[in-house]
């Protein structure tokens, strides 16, 4: 089962803004049944360019009508040219983030808003004059280069997780691959897409694991009336120490490993434990 | 902890069962006090040894073998891997296998690695199916060669219920000198299988999709098919399986497997009648829905509808609001981005395969659940088909 957002479920059993505005000054259509989601964006805008009305119709998942829902909602009471900059971690923002599998969903939600502004102002979607590059999913390189841009792509998996693309039969990922490359090089930041396993040394990580604590760890404990405080760093071993609310708290062993282990190994180093410090 | 098995309605035996109250009491005392190890020359252990020898032989009756011819492994997975794994080191010149295009992942994705990691030294013929699901027996038989290894074919397809004709296709292979293995991980507790008169080399089952426990799993191999170990180890099961045995959870499963041949008669009266009120409610009571497999020759307790213009994770997720358990081959359920393969090799088009739903019944299920879900479907299409762009009324 996927695990959904509380935002999600919501938008998802209780939608906002099904149907299809009548006199619509714009409508988009993406996607298709045999893709196995697909979205009609329309909207009206007034006399000032502001948006008054917006309504989708959607088929999809949970998460493909939750996006669409939320979409409508954000695009609301915006001028055309601010819906234009809504991107589609807009939309994900909105739900409280979605399944990385499912932020093809947002995806769609984005591309659907371009259509319907792209019609409202007569002019040609730019994307689909890119070069189809997934066949199964009719997805164009213009559409890979910008999702990899846009949500900072860094594999082929990713690229599919957001564009669907090299989901169906794969054929095209060494293609997927050769954009990836040319895409990310030309960023300025090059990324290699194989980073060798980190090597730090004790005082770099003790320094790293401080900051960590500081910035991420310390102010959430806080609120609870706690705190922790970094004892010692032993290779891979990280000891530390609960204070206050913390130290007397049944869960303190879950907020070590669920929560300290877990923000240290994402920002520090993936190999790292974290140890309570005996009493 | 409460029995949440009270508030929902269960409609997905094919995904697993719950266990049978009566199989969970005879696995308590496995996993408390009696710990001994059948292989200790104690009478602490030997008695589980005897435990374990009831069970095989309450295994062996269900399907109609030899206590022999059983052997214990932890899943139905590896009952398959270990047939067919085990056919291709005996006659190791040859390097062709049959399977179907609409087998089980375990038995799919294992001739796609044979395939691959070998560099194509193993060929793959997978059988066609028609619009029903069913397969050409005579593309069977031509497929059969002199460098056939084995055939394997499920005995019934877990997304349809549908039933192949395993017994035929058997013969058909031994009279050429091939091995032919069956994943009737499906089948088993739900059909009356005899082995004792076919010519089945090997099948699968699995304990968990007959109200027996997770875990555990059996391989059933013909007296006189010769056999090579998938898990070499201990001299457990005869050498033919290493690993000190799961011995609650195959003590479950001889009790499951009594069960099963118990409630044999019901499964195919009751649970076969639940099962049709329910596709007539469905098909009938929802526009534009339709049944995908053969409309016959399928297990009793599965039905596989698909709901057009609709998508089936939305569909479960509303159900799951009603606490009705089913699935869906769609894709966005499948976690891949495609349908499943079972629908589309049956040619199902697109729009109907993302909304088809399983229902899988089972002897726990009862006339007022069938009821509660005919009467729950069809406002939950509705709504969803109202918020579908392809939907343009009826």
């Amino acid at each position: 089962m996927w695990e959904y957002t509380d935002k999600v479920q919501q938008h998802f059993l209780n939608p906002q803004n099904v149907g299809e505005v009548e006199k619509a000054s714009g409508a988009g259509e993406v996607g298709s049944l045999a893709c196995g989601d697909a979205l009609k964006l329309s909207f009206k805008a007034d006399a000032n360019d502001i948006i008054i009305e917006a309504k989708f119709k959607t088929f999809g998942c949970a998460s493909a009508i939750a996006s669409s829902s939320v979409l409508t909602e954000i695009m609301i009471g915006k001028s055309v040219d601010e819906a234009l900059k809504i991107t589609n971690e807009d939309i994900a923002d909105a739900l409280g983030g979605l399944p990385k599998e499912k932020m093809h969903c947002s995806v769609m939600g984005r591309e659907a808003l371009e259509a319907a502004i792209a019609d409202y102002r007569g002019l040609v979607l730019p994307m689909a004059e890119g070069e189809i590059v997934c066949e199964c999913f009719g997805v164009t390189d213009l559409d890979v280069i910008r999702a990899v841009n846009e949500s900072n792509l860094r594999s082929v998996e990713e690229i599919t997780n957001f564009t669907k693309a090299g989901g169906g039969c794969g054929k095209c990922e060494d293609r997927l691959r050769e954009i990836l490359r040319e895409a990310v090089g030309k960023k300025a930041e090059v990324v290699n897409l194989d980073p060798p396993p980190k090597r730090m040394t004790t005082l770099q990580k003790i320094k790293q694991i401080e900051e960590v604590l500081e910035r991420e760890v310390r102010p959430g404990l806080k609120k609870d009336g706690g705190d922790i405080e970094l004892i010692d760093v032993d290779g891979d071993f990280v000891t530390v120490s609960l204070r206050g609310a913390c130290k007397s708290c049944k869960k303190s062993q879950t907020t070590i490993k669920e929560y300290v282990e877990k923000k240290l190994r994402e920002l520090v180093l993936d190999n790292l434990i974290v140890e309570e410090e005996s009493q | 902890m409460t029995n949440v098995r009270d508030e929902i309605v269960y409609m997905d035996n094919n995904a697993t069962t719950m266990v049978a109250p009566e199989v969970v009491e005879v696995m308590i005392p496995y996993l408390g006090n009696l710990y001994g190890n059948p292989s200790s020359m104690h009478t602490f252990g030997g008695l589980v040894g005897q435990d374990i020898s009831d069970a095989r032989r309450k295994v062996a009756d269900l399907i109609g073998a030899t206590p022999e011819e059983v052997i214990f492994t932890s899943c139905g997975t590896e009952s398959d891997s270990t047939a067919i794994l085990s056919a291709l080191r005996t006659f190791p010149e040859k390097r062709h296998i049959i399977t179907t295009r609409v087998e089980h992942p375990a038995v799919k994705s294992l001739c796609e690695n044979l395939e691959m990691v070998t560099g194509h030294k193993y060929r793959v013929t997978r059988l066609k199916v028609d619009a029903e699901g069913m397969i050409d027996i005579d593309e069977y038989e031509a497929a059969l060669t002199e460098d056939t290894v084995i055939a394997s074919i499920m005995w019934a397809n877990n997304e349809t219920g549908n039933i192949y004709p395993v017994e035929k296709m058997a013969t058909m292979a031994k009279q050429r000198g091939i091995l032919f293995h069956t994943d009737a991980v499906q089948a088993v507790g739900k059909i009356p299988l005899d082995l004792k008169n076919l010519d089945i080399d090997f099948l699968s089952l699995s304990g968990h999709k007959l109200h027996g426990p997770k875990g555990v799993g059996v391989l059933y191999i013909k007296r006189g098919t010769h056999f090579v170990p998938f898990l070499p180890g201990g001299h457990q099961e005869h050498g033919r399986r290493g690993g000190t045995e799961n011995v609650a959870s195959i003590v479950g499963l001889g009790k499951a497997c009594e069960l099963a041949a118990a409630n044999m008669e019901e499964e195919n009266t009751r649970v076969k009648r639940l099962r049709d009120r329910l596709e007539e409610g469905l098909l009938s009571g929802v526009s534009q829905s339709r049944l995908n497999g053969h409309k016959t020759d399928r297990l009793p307790n599965t039905t596989n509808i698909s709901f057009e213009f609709v998508e089936g994770e939305a569909i479960l997720l509303h159900m799951n609001q009603h606490k009705i358990c089913a699935s869906s081959g769609s894709a966005c359920t499948s976690g891949s981005l495609e349908p499943s393969h079972v629908l589309r090799a049956m040619g199902v088009p697109f729009t109907a395969a993302h909304g088809s739903i399983r229902f899988s019944l089972s002897t726990y299920n009862s006339e007022e659940e069938i009821d509660y879900v005919v009467e729950k479907m069809p406002p939950i299409i509705e709504l969803l088909r109202k918020m579908s762009p392809f939907w343009k009324g009826n």
